[in-house]
């Protein structure tokens, strides 16, 4: 039999942040620990590619910023650390608590672990407007992928659509390229300023302040046509981007583009939590689904936590103490750790966190959702494997359908090879919004495996006796 | 107050979506009660066989006479179903196969049916050109094919209502009682009153059942299927294999659905199943096995649904044994999709005429009294 059961004490899925300081955490408490990632280098989304880039390409790493180089004492405790990384790996299927089933490059295995730590992170906020599907949008993420993996830079007009942190942080590394974008249109505006202002003073004590000036800056040296509170944007092209069409104080714009960076905040990232059945629910304030988490980053299922911005955006900061937190209360529940221990441990990680977190009000506030905020216009498709349109949806709500699992069966909206992972919120919010209820009774998909396609062959492998 | 009517069906599967339009055309007043939505469960998520080939003897009547239904399901249901005429295999890989299946064919022909003929290695290849190389013939039923299970029972569903059934979703029933000749259905949405009970509960169709004193052994099953990305066009007829649990079909939209056998764990009361990954590996196996193309082709998805099986593989369709006034068709045993059109017109039969016009004896709840008495002891002791 080619998959081999291997036995771990504590599952680590995720070595960016989080995963990585769990992983340095356990290792040090004495648990046998394997961490399983689906990239080939350790460091996740936000430090993707910096091993690689301080060891082959030093003098670059000013291009991303010092926030990009905070990552490197991780991926050092990484190299420290008795653990079995295991890069490459995909999880596609986790039978809880800890039966857990890979992929990489040969045939599929099987993994036992008494614990898991999910450290799955963040993923792009869809923002399904009219014409998002057309080759050339990219999400800002995945332009800083482009940038940070192979350095490559687009030559036609680029246009930046949205806000958020990332949305600037790419503006700053593509100026640092030597790229300006044509123009940034800015969904955000003056009255999230009013709203944000609220929550100042926590921002201020959290010490992010400098970074997010730094941002700003980029902004401000940007020799692009910088347009705030745009609205009803869509992309116009027919078998590419040609330009982005938007409303700006009363009139209706047109600008010429060849790359659409739509970038609206990041959300967590849950298809591993639904998959395995933990009770997730609705964050008004980041318009986001996350998994119910009690302070330890236990979720509603025994043996499986979260840690990182797959429990709800914080940031690689504090994905790094949750991620820390988290490996600590694994070590009590494996009896490695007695309670008292892990909060003496916890305390100045906890102390940490809650000065950081103080500051994400003022951020969600400000960088919120705003295309994304409410259900797409009727023509939006929003569902991209299956071409399903908002339309469409709302008609079958209209017919009787009350949550997106019926939407799905009466549609294939969420049957393609993403799961849902494009379109789940926006159905949501058309079901929730045409029903007039609130998300947490609409609910969402249910997650099937495999969670990203695997071959049919490898999985046969697993057969062969 | 309560709802009254003539006929309240428990269950919005198939079979009690079928009961509601049959019943309805016989001018019946029709309440269904169903606790999820409809097609939730195996009518929503099953491979959408519509298949004769290889039915159990006693299942061979209502199959064919289902099959007429299903050759005018658009007029029926003004909805195509996605039913396609396409043939079904089931393929020889071994010379004993291929006794197996002669044996097969002749005994249903014994039967006086002759929907079922072998058809030889050459002309399997013709049909089924991407086949693995060493299959040496195939049982086939070419008038059989497949339908999509979610939209067939929508159509129902849909049929029914215009012609005045009510359904009610996310309304879960309690035991059924009788007070003389009308029966109370407490739900979840009230009461509803009628002088005659369906029992179309699928694999929760024991607990209405042993509520009326006459429990049945029914262990709730989970299916497994799995569907890959799309393809090309290569393959017609459904194919399924005398050597293996596999049934494997190419959708119209590319998409390959391999199901057929292999089971995960079902968990009735949580509405939840659990898939068991060395039972898709199997699968896998399988398919890679008849199609070595599909060897690269990425699976998308899997998935179960819950079914109700019972020991003699036959589901328990007619009349209460215990109690007037009351239908049960449940117990599919994983293949009751092709049956539902014919299951519904045989419970308005039963209802309006006393009787039906197809052979129900082998069927009969009555079937299971010894474990009635098992139950009784087991809870005695």
């Amino acid at each position: 039999m080619t998959a081999q059961a291997q036995n771990f004490d504590l599952a680590i899925l995720g070595a960016g942040p989080a995963g990585l300081a769990a992983a340095a955490v356990a290792s040090e408490l004495g648990l046998s620990c394997v961490l399983l990632d689906e990239q080939d280098q350790p460091g996740g989304q936000i430090y993707r590619g910096l091993g690689r880039m301080a060891a082959r390409l030093p003098d670059r790493l000013a291009m991303f910023g010092t926030s990009y180089q905070r990552g490197l004492p991780l991926l050092q405790g990484l190299h420290a650390a008795r653990i079995d990384y295991r890069p490459g790996t995909l999880v596609w299927q986790i039978d809880p608590p800890g039966r857990i089933w890979t992929h990489g490059t040969g045939p599929v295995e099987e993994i036992e672990a008494t614990r898991l730590l999910l450290c799955s992170g963040a993923m792009e906020r869809p923002v399904p407007v009219p014409g998002w599907t057309l080759p050339g949008v990219l999400g800002a993420g995945a332009a800083q992928i482009i940038l940070k993996s192979a350095g490559l830079v687009p030559d036609a007009p680029v246009v930046f659509v949205g806000n958020g942190p990332l949305l600037y942080l790419l503006l700053s590394q593509y100026q640092a390229a030597g790229i300006e974008p044509a123009a940034v249109l800015l969904t955000g505006g003056i009255h999230d300023w009013a709203g944000g202002a609220l929550h100042l003073p926590g921002f201020l004590a959290s010490g992010a302040l400098p970074e997010a000036a730094k941002l700003l800056a980029a902004l401000r040296r940007s020799s692009a046509r910088i347009v705030r509170q745009v609205s009803d944007v869509s992309i116009v092209g027919k078998a590419a981007v040609e330009a982005v069409a938007f409303m700006s104080q009363g009139r209706r714009e047109f600008i010429p583009a060849c790359l659409v960076c739509l970038h609206e905040g990041v959300i967590p990232h849950t298809q591993l939590t639904r998959l395995i059945g933990c009770a997730h629910h609705w964050d008004k304030q980041q318009h986001a689904y996350r998994p119910s988490l009690d302070r330890w980053g236990n979720t509603t299922i025994e043996g499986i936590q979260v840690a990182g911005d797959g429990g709800g955006i914080a940031g690689a900061r504090a994905a790094e103490l949750t991620g820390r937190i988290a490996a600590l209360e694994a070590a009590r529940a494996l009896g490695r750790l007695t309670e008292d221990e892990r909060d003496r441990r916890s305390a100045p990680d906890r102390r940490k966190l809650a000065r950081i977190l103080r500051g994400r009000s003022f951020i969600d506030t400000l960088y919120g959702p705003r295309l994304a905020r409410r259900p797409p216009a009727d023509e939006t498709i929003v569902c991209r494997c299956e071409e399903v349109t908002a339309e469409q949806v709302r008609q079958a709500v209209r017919e009787g359908c009350k949550g997106p699992n019926q939407v799905k069966s009466f549609l294939r909206c969420g049957m393609g090879s993403c799961q849902g992972r494009f379109c789940g919120l926006a159905v949501a919010q058309i079901i929730a919004a045409e029903r007039g209820v609130p998300m947490d009774e609409v609910g969402y998909y249910r997650i099937r495996p495999p969670i990203k396609p695997i071959e049919l062959g490898a999985l046969a492998e697993m057969a062969e006796v | 107050m309560a709802r009254i009517a003539d006929v309240v069906i428990i269950g919005a599967g198939i079979q009690g979506c079928s009961a509601a339009l049959h019943c309805r055309q016989r001018g019946l007043s029709v309440i269904v009660v169903e606790k999820d939505h409809v097609g939730r469960h195996a009518s929503g998520v099953n491979a959408g066989g519509v298949r004769r080939l290889n039915r159990h003897p006693a299942e061979i009547p209502l199959s064919v006479a289902s099959m007429h239904i299903w050759h005018g399901i658009e007029d029926l249901l003004g909805d195509d179903c996605g039913f396609r005429i396409s043939g079904q295999v089931r393929i020889a890989e071994t010379p004993a196969d291929l006794e197996t299946l002669k044996t097969r064919a002749q005994h249903v022909r014994d039967l006086g049916f002759t929907h079922e003929e072998i058809i030889g290695r050459e002309e399997l290849y013709e049909l089924v050109p991407a086949l693995a190389a060493h299959c040496l013939g195939a049982l086939i039923a070419r008038d059989d094919g497949f339908a999509n299970p979610a939209q067939t029972t929508r159509a129902f569903c849909r049929r029914a209502t215009e012609l005045g059934a009510m359904f009610l979703e996310g309304c879960r029933a309690e035991p059924p009682r009788r007070h003389g000749n009308v029966w109370e259905v407490p739900t979840t949405a009230g009461t509803v009153q009628a002088a005659t009970i369906v029992n179309t509960a699928g694999a929760w169709g024991d607990a209405i059942a042993a509520a009326l004193g006459e429990p049945v052994p029914i262990e709730p099953v989970a299916p497994m299927l799995m569907i890959t990305d799309r393809l090309p066009a290569f393959i017609t007829p459904v194919v399924g294999s005398a050597s293996r649990y596999m049934s494997f079909k190419q959708l119209p939209n590319g998409t390959a659905l391999i199901g057929g056998g292999t089971l995960g764990t079902a968990d009735p009361a949580g509405n939840l199943t659990r898939l068991d990954l060395p039972g898709l590996a199997t699968l896998a196996e399988a398919a890679r096995a008849l199609f070595p193309i599909m060897r690269r082709t990425r699976v998308v998805r899997c998935w179960a649904g819950i079914e109700g099986q019972l020991p003699d593989g036959i589901p328990v369709v007619g009349p209460s044994s215990t109690e007037p006034g009351v239908f049960h068709a449940f117990g599919f045993s994983s293949h009751g999709f092709q049956l539902g059109p014919v299951i519904g017109r045989i419970v308005a039969e039963l209802i309006a005429d006393g009787q039906s016009t197809l052979p129900l004896e082998p069927f009969s709840i009555a079937r299971f009294a010894a474990h009635k008495q098992d139950t009784r002891l087991k809870e005695a002791s």
